[in-house]
This record gives C-alpha cells, structure tokens and sequence, in this order.
C-alpha cells in the first residue's frame, strides 16, 4: 500500500476528472472533487508520515525498472511538497461550493471543477515524479487546466490575463523543454537519479550549460520570479476567488520545488555556486522584495496588491536559495509552507468579501471590517503572517532567512528582508485602514457577514498560520530533514 | 495557589477580562463591572506575586519551544516584579479614572477601548514576565498592536495620523533593528534567554558589541529615545487615560524596562563596565534629556508638554542603564517605579481638567486652581516628585542615578542630571503656580467650572499620596531595584 500512494496520489484526481466532467449539474461534481481532494490529502499525509518514518519510497511505474521506466521517487522533499498542494486543495473545495456558485455559469461548473481536479493532478504530478521528461508533462497539465481556469473569472480582463499567462506559461515550458533535451543528448537518461550520477562527468560542456540556463529560465517563469513574474498580478486578480486561492497556494510552490530539485539533486552544486547563479538569485530576490513591496502599496485593487505581494515572497525564497546553505534553503522551504498558509487565508478572505459585494477595489471596501467582522479579523491575522509578526508563522520563515543570511554575513539581505517587512507593514496597514477606518460607503451599509461555508476553510488557514508560528516540529523539523536530502551543506 | 497557576493567571486574567467586556457590550455597567473586576484581582495577585517572590519563590513556566533555543517562556525576576507590581497597581487606579472620564467625555466606541485596555495590560503582564528575548519581543510586539486602536480611537484625521506614525516607529524600530539584535544574539550564542551576568561575554567581539547594543538602544522604540521618539507626542492624541497609563507607565515602561533587562540580562553589567560598551551611546540618553526637556518648555498644549518630559525622564532610565553600575541600575529601576506614580498624576490632572473645564493649553490655565484644588494640588505633588524634591518618591531615583554617575566618575553626566532637574522646574512648576495665583483672563474667578467626576479624583487622590508615601516606604521597590542589579 504505501508504495502504491504515491500513484493513487496522482492517478485518482485524473480518473476522477473526467467522470467529474460528465456529472449532472447541481452540487454532485463538487461533492465528488470534495471526496477526492480529502483522499489526496490523506494519501499525501500517510506518504509524508511514511516517508518520515521509513524513508525512501520508490515506485516502478508499470513495473519498468528505472532508468529505462518512470520511476515515482519519494523523500521528505516531495512528501512535504506534495502535502502543502494536496492540504490546500482539501481545505479549498468546502470554500469553493459557494463562491463557485456564484462567480461561474451553472453549466460550466462541472468542466470548472475537472479542470481544478486536473491542475490538482498535474501540480502532484511534479512532486511525485522521478522523472525530468515527466515533470515537464505534467507541468503542462497543471498549466492548460490553470490557463482555462484563470479564463472563467468574471471580468473580460480574465480572457487577456489568461491568454498572457499561456503565451508567457508556454514559453517557459518550452524554454524547459529545451533543456531537458540538452541535457538529455549529453547524458541519454531523462531519470533524475541518473542524471545526477551522469552530469557531472560531461558537466563542462557547453550543451550541459546551456541546458542548465534553459532550465533555470523556464522554471524562473513558472516560478513569476522577478523580473519573469509579469504574468502573475493580472492572473491572480482576474481569476475566480477560488482559482486564485489555489493556484497562490501551490503553483509557484511546486515550480519552486522544481527548481529545487534541478538545482541541488540533479546538477552537481558546482552549476549553482560557480556560474554566479547563486548571485543572481539574491540579486533577483533582493529586487523582487523591494519591487515588488513597493508595487503592492500603490495597488488599488486588493487581489492585485496581494499579487504583487506574492512576488515579493516569491523574492524572500529566491533569496534562500541564493545562499545556497542549509540555513538557505530550509528557510526557503519554510516559506514555502507557510506562505501557502498566508496567502491562502488571505486570498481566502477577500474572496468572501468579493461573494459579499462582487468586489475588491479598495474604494468598495471602505469599513466593511465592522460588518464582516471574521473576514476581517482574518485578514489581520493573515497580514501579521506576512509581516512576520513574532507568533506567527511568517515569523519562522524570517527568523530562519535571517539567520542563513547572518551566517554568511550577508549584510544587504538582511537590511532588505527586514525592509522587505517594513514594506509588508505599509500595505497591509493600506488594507486594514480601509477596511476598519474609513467610512462606510453607501452600498456598503447593508452587507453582513461572510457565510459559514466561506469562513470555515478561511480560519482553517488563520489558525495554521499561529499554529505554525507556535509548533515549528512539522514545518522546520521537515524542512530541515528535505534540505539535508537535497545535499545542501553550510559553506 | 502554585507558583505556576499564579503566573499563568496572572497573564491569563486580562485577556479573559477582554472577552468579558466584548461580551458585556450592551450594558455598559457590567462591562465596566468587569473591567474593575478583573483590575482588582491583577492588583491582589501582582502583590500576593510580590510578596511571595521576595520570600524566595520563583516563578517560571515554559510554554513552548518553536525554534531550537527560542521558547516562550516566563521567568520572574527582580525587575519584571517590579514592573508588573506598577503595572498591576495603576491598572485598578486607572480603570476607576477611566470609567469618569469615558462616561462624562461621551467617548465613542467604550467597549473597543476597554477590550484593547485589557489586551495592552495582558500584553505588559508578557512582557514584565518573559524569560528570554523571544518571549519579550512578542509581547512587545502585541502591545504595539494592541495600543494602536486606542491611540487612533477618536477616529479623526489627526488621530489616524497618530495612530500612523505610532505603528510606524514602533514597528519600523522593532523590526529594523530590534528583531535584528536578537537574531544577531541568537547567531552569536544559540540563545535569546536572560540569564544573570549576560549571556554574550566571551561571544562577541567587544569593539561590536558597542554597535549590537546600539541596535538595541534604537531597535527599542519604546524607550523613546532621540531621534525615535516622535511616536510618543504623536500617541497624545489618544484619550487621556490611555495616555496616563499607557504612554507614561506601561508601554514606556516596557520600552525602558526592555532596555534594563537587556543591559543587565544580556550585556551583563561587569561586561559594559570592562569593555566600555556604552561609553558613546551614553551622550544619546544625555541629549534626549536635555532637548526633550528643552522642547518641552515650548509647548504649551499641556499633555505635548508632559509628553516630552516622558521622553526626557525615560532617558534618565535609559542614562542609568548604560552607566551599568550598581548604584546606576538601582537608580534606574527605581526611576521606572517612582516617575510612574508621579507622571501618571500628571495625567489624571490634565485629564480632568479636560473634562471639567475643557481646557488643552498651559496658557489657559490662569486662576483654575481655585475652582479645581484637588486637581492642581495633586499637579503640584507629581511635579514636584518629577523634579525630585522630597518628600517625595521622585527623589530616590535621582539620588541614586546621582550616585551612579559619581561612582563611574561621569561628572559631565552628573551636571546634566542637576540642569535636567531644573529645566524639569521651569516647565512643570508654573503650571501649578498659574492655576493658584494667577488672575483668570477674564479677570473673574470661574464659577461655572468644578472638580471632575469623583472616579477621576478618587484616582489623582490615590496617585498623588503614593508619590508621598513612596518617599518614606521606598523599600519593596527598592529590594527589587537592588536584586536586580545583581546584589541583595
């Protein structure tokens, strides 16, 4: 059984996709996604919990040996990564039920949540997977199901911010691919364990290096790391509610994961610290949480603001890898757990106040704190995450990006993760102003408080991220164990 | 009860205080019921506390540890006692002056008031408490938080802009440069906790540490020194009890307390002593209560006019800190107790003569003081304590942050505490001295104008007489001030 999870984890959401497809209308297809989301959450946390205890877990896909099969091969790295996906899709779909009502045509919500199942599918897909060729397939999975998704938000502005995102999506895909293929007719395997024992023996080619660059670009796309993240605002802001809680949550997480794995378990550790990677990664850390800070202030709708906010965070674990040390990328797999946490929440709780009044500009949200009172404490609470306030889980990925960064003396990142902080103070006091401060508009008068279906999953959320401020065993213990995996030591 | 139990509950009731008054929110008798309620208890176990830490019980709890070496954790000691023995005692009088004034002033929005009151007391208790540096920062941290609705509670554009550049400083200090020495602590050591003698000796470079404890002395906003001090003028625009009780003991307190506990705890006193680390920050503190005291003097807006002498007095705390020396210490421990009973006088008179005679500035107050004599004898009794006269409370402080200077031969620093005290004079004592001899403007006495409500008399009556009986009773505060300098 627990060899076979790591399959039932993918093949599961996409058996039960098109069968979602053709369900009746009424809430029937949602229950079904509700039920298989649960049992991928599960599995991802039998398998986490497996791989803990056990280790290694290795999966023969068709009962092909590897290298010549595709070979599922489990550590804590993808365990912990396959969890935070699984987790947020199961703690998203009892939230979708009514936003989705009310944002997508009746008829399309069963092809809405088929192809919600199907990018649940691919994003697992990535984790589970050994296999370099594999990870682009399902990289594009994830990515056409997440292109349509994006397009059925409400405002026409989500066809061209969908429409953006392929062309932009597709071109990092490609740019991958055209690594892969470098690296492949240098090596003749596609298996990453291969491919580790391999590259360095032919790693002073120039086609390795090539391929190396392709890579990296491709994967800094899907990742929206600056200044590749153009297609990220508008997907986010134009994006059903739901799509846009989801895809916050777990794509970047998974193409982070990604460029985790091609960084330290495929390339030898050379191609990161010798070819100025590693200060490139900090230089675009460094420029996407001061850039991107600065942009979220000036936003006037919400969901664009945390957009660009999610760029800046995406900067923060960027950083941590640049440091290319076991403090460095334990916090950059900190963040990624617990930024999926914050912003989750927060996506969370502006989609309850856009099921209230259809809308999230700043200027319609004028003192609708009082009258949503849950919501709003919700998107205190998740602000305070993002800051870092002490006591909440934004707090452990700060302490620790401090520390890699201290350890190596680097004075700049620690002067910008603290500004990045300030920053952080700045717009998310924006948002707590509007909400709380400013007078009530006209049509605001009437609104009241968020429904429960809505509120649950959102505090969920809001109570994971003080738990994980407060009990760091799962989050650090895991991370710390995944970096250790990955063969990152500190210099 | 345990030890443990008394700790707990002692950090635990003001929050449970909160919910009751949420909860008591349409009738405003027993919300307000709760709030003296819970004060009271505080008030009787800090002393129980008190009483039986200086019979020789300690007190300590480990809630949990989330990073290696970083646990939130409470430990009583010395200075903590002391500050949550003030704390605990202003909050019962505050409370009572807070019922008179919200309710005679028509205030808005009471229970979000006395909620977040009752929050920021929980949020002191944590602080006075902490066992280490991670702890204390939280705390700290909530407090910023905690106190900002209360110092944006009027709502208008000027509070708001209060309340902005409040939250501004004291996050933009703590996240900057506080929350920055502790990790640079925590690199160093593998530890934040307060452990007797310092923890950093033998750790760190001593030609760094003068610039790690820089980061403190700025990183902690709250003790208002120049050039952050900025914040505490701008709180002003919060009503008056949560600038008696917030902005003259607990929030500057903590700022002030943190920095002791950081001096004492973390450098360890023998360690500053024999490396000089404070030998140039020590100016900082000397000028802040020099220019404070000066700009001071300026104001005419009474409560701006008592906010910058809390700048001025803080760093007197903050000056006997960095001397490090025993007698220094003493002194500024002391100076947390006494300038708490005095300010916090100051406040309840400038408080009620708002509510009675609706009166903001100095240069109004001619010839009040016949139709308000409590008021202003009690004004007259907190600043003359302020200045340092006996016979009351103030002058023990100042004795001993005297002696402190002497002792470490900082004669330059001794001239400053001498000019200080007579600024301290010249900007307090007319007040009093205008209100009793002067002639009204109008050149008739006021008789439309009486004493305020008798819960915000009731509290000046009780501030002003403990800064007398501070003055013959100093011992219990002076038996804390003396263990936490490290001697008995």
């Amino acid at each position: 059984m627990e060899n076979n999870i790591s399959l039932l984890l993918v093949a599961v959401p996409l058996i039960a996709a098109p069968v979602v497809a053709v369900l009746p209308r009424g809430r029937l297809p949602w229950a079904v996604t509700l039920v298989v989301t649960f049992l991928c959450a599960l599995f991802a946390s039998m398998q986490l919990y497996g791989v803990l205890s056990g280790g290694l877990i290795s999966y023969e896909l068709g009962g092909w040996a590897p290298p010549w099969g595709i070979e599922y091969r489990i550590d804590a790295v993808n365990a912990f990564v396959a969890l935070i996906v699984a987790g947020i899709a199961a703690v998203t779909l009892p939230y979708a039920l009514l936003s989705v009502e009310q944002e997508i045509p009746e008829e399309q919500i069963p092809l809405f949540y088929s192809a919600m199942l199907l990018c649940l599918t691919g994003l697992l897909g990535i984790t589970q997977t050994g296999d370099i060729f594999n990870v682009f397939v399902f990289l594009e999975i994830s990515s056409l199901s997440s292109y349509a998704l994006i397009s059925l938000g409400r405002k026409r502005q989500a066809l061209t911010s969908a429409y953006q995102y392929l062309i932009m999506g597709t071109v990092g895909a490609t740019f991958f691919l055209i690594g892969v293929g470098l690296i492949y007719s240098q090596t003749g395997t596609l298996n990453m364990q291969d491919l580790a024992v391999r590259l360095p023996e032919v790693a002073h080619f120039k086609t390795v290096n090539t391929g190396f660059a392709f890579i990296m670009i491709g994967i800094a796309l899907k990742l929206a790391l600056f200044p590749l993240h153009l297609w990220l605002p508008n997907a986010y802001t134009y994006a059903p509610s739901v799509v846009t809680v989801f895809l916050a949550a777990t794509a970047t997480k998974v193409a982070l994961y990604v460029m985790l794995r091609v960084l330290f378990t495929i390339f030898p550790d050379s191609f990161l610290l010798a070819a100025h990677a590693r200060e490139l990664f900090i230089v675009a850390g460094i420029a996407s949480i001061i850039i991107a800070s600065v942009y979220a202030i000036y936003q006037e709708d919400v969901k664009r603001l945390l957009a660009y906010s999610s760029v800046a965070q995406i900067g923060y674990m960027a950083m941590g890898i640049g440091f290319a040390s076991a403090t460095g990328v334990t916090a950059a797999l900190i963040h990624l757990f617990n930024h999926s946490l914050m912003k989750g929440a927060l996506f969370m709780a502006v989609g309850a106040i856009i099921y209230r009044i259809g809308a999230c500009r700043m200027r319609d949200i004028h003192g609708l704190g009082r009258a949503m009172p849950w919501t709003f404490g919700a998107i205190v609470i998740g602000g305070l995450s993002l800051i870092g306030v002490p006591g909440t889980a934004g707090f452990i990925s700060k302490w620790y990006l401090v520390a890699a960064a201290l350890e190596q003396e680097a004075w700049i990142s620690v002067a910008v993760i603290l500004f990045g902080s300030l920053l952080a103070v700045v717009y998310v006091g924006k948002l707590i102003e509007a909400l709380y401060f400013k007078p009530v508009t006209e049509s605001g008068k009437s609104v009241t408080e968020a429904p429960l279906m809505l509120l649950a999953p959102t505090w969920v959320l809001v109570f994971a991220n003080i738990y994980f401020g407060l009990d760091t065993e799962l989050t650090v213990g895991v991370a710390e164990k995944a970096a250790a995996i990955l063969g990152v030591v500190n210099p | 009860m345990s030890a443990e139990t008394l700790l707990l509950t002692i950090l635990l009731l003001p929050l449970v205080g909160a919910v009751g008054i949420i909860a008591a929110r349409h009738n405003p008798n027993i919300r307000e019921g709760v709030t003296l309620v819970t004060a009271s208890l505080i008030a009787i176990l800090v002393l129980i506390m008190a009483c039986r830490f200086l019979d020789g019980e300690a007190f300590a709890y480990t809630v949990m540890e989330p990073l290696p070496g970083v646990a939130i954790a409470f430990e009583v000691e010395a200075l903590g006692m002391l500050f949550a023995l003030i704390a605990g005692l202003l909050w019962v009088v505050t409370s009572i002056y807070s019922i008179g004034y919200m309710r005679s002033n028509n205030e808005q929005n009471q229970t979000r008031f006395f909620a977040a009151f009752a929050v920021s007391i929980a949020a002191t208790m944590g602080i006075a408490f902490s066992a280490n540096l991670f702890t204390l920062f939280l705390f700290y941290e909530l407090l910023t938080l905690a106190t900002y609705p209360l110092v944006a509670h009027a709502g208008t554009p000027e509070a708001k802009r209060g309340g902005r550049v409040y939250l501004g400083i004291l996050l933009g200090t703590s996240i900057g440069f506080f929350l920055l020495a502790i990790m640079v602590t925590w690199v160093l050591t593998g530890s934040v906790d307060f452990q007797e003698g310092g923890i950093l000796a033998g750790h760190i470079d001593p030609a760094w540490a003068g610039l790690l404890y820089a980061f403190f002395l700025f990183g902690i906003g709250k003790a208002a020194l120049m050039p952050f001090h900025r914040w505490l003028p701008a709180a002003m625009v919060a009503p008056t009890p949560v600038s008696a009780l917030l902005h003259a003991v607990a929030v500057v307190k903590a700022g002030v307390f943190t920095l002791l506990k950081v001096t004492i705890y973390i450098f360890g006193g023998d360690f500053i002593l024999s490396n000089d680390v404070t030998g140039g920050l020590i100016w900082v503190a000397a000028a802040t209560i020099l220019i404070a005291s000066l700009i001071a003097m300026t104001k005419d807006n009474l409560k701006a006019r008592l906010a910058y002498s809390t700048v001025s007095q803080l760093s007197y705390i903050a000056l006997g800190a960095m001397l490090a020396s025993k007698t220094g210490l003493i002194g500024a421990s002391m100076h947390i107790a006494m300038h708490a009973f005095a300010k916090i006088t100051l406040f309840f008179a400038a408080g009620a003569i708002y509510v009675a005679a609706h009166k903001k500035l100095v240069s109004e107050l001619n010839g009040l003081g016949r139709a308000m004599p409590i008021t202003f004898a009690a004004f007259f009794i907190g600043t003359l304590s302020i200045i340092g006269l006996p016979p009351f409370g103030g002058m023990w402080s100042k004795w001993y942050l005297g002696l402190g200077a002497v002792e470490t031969a900082q004669l330059l620093l001794l001239a400053v505490l001498m000019i200080s005290s007579l600024l301290n004079i010249i900007y307090l004592l007319p007040i009093p001295i205008r209100a009793f001899f002067s002639k009204p403007d109008s050149g008739e006495h006021y008789t439309q104008i009486a004493e305020a409500p008798k819960p915000m008399l009731l509290a000046m009556i009780i501030t002003s007489t403990a800064c007398v009986v501070l003055f013959f009773y100093p011992d219990t505060f002076y038996q804390l001030a003396s263990l936490a300098a490290g001697g008995s």
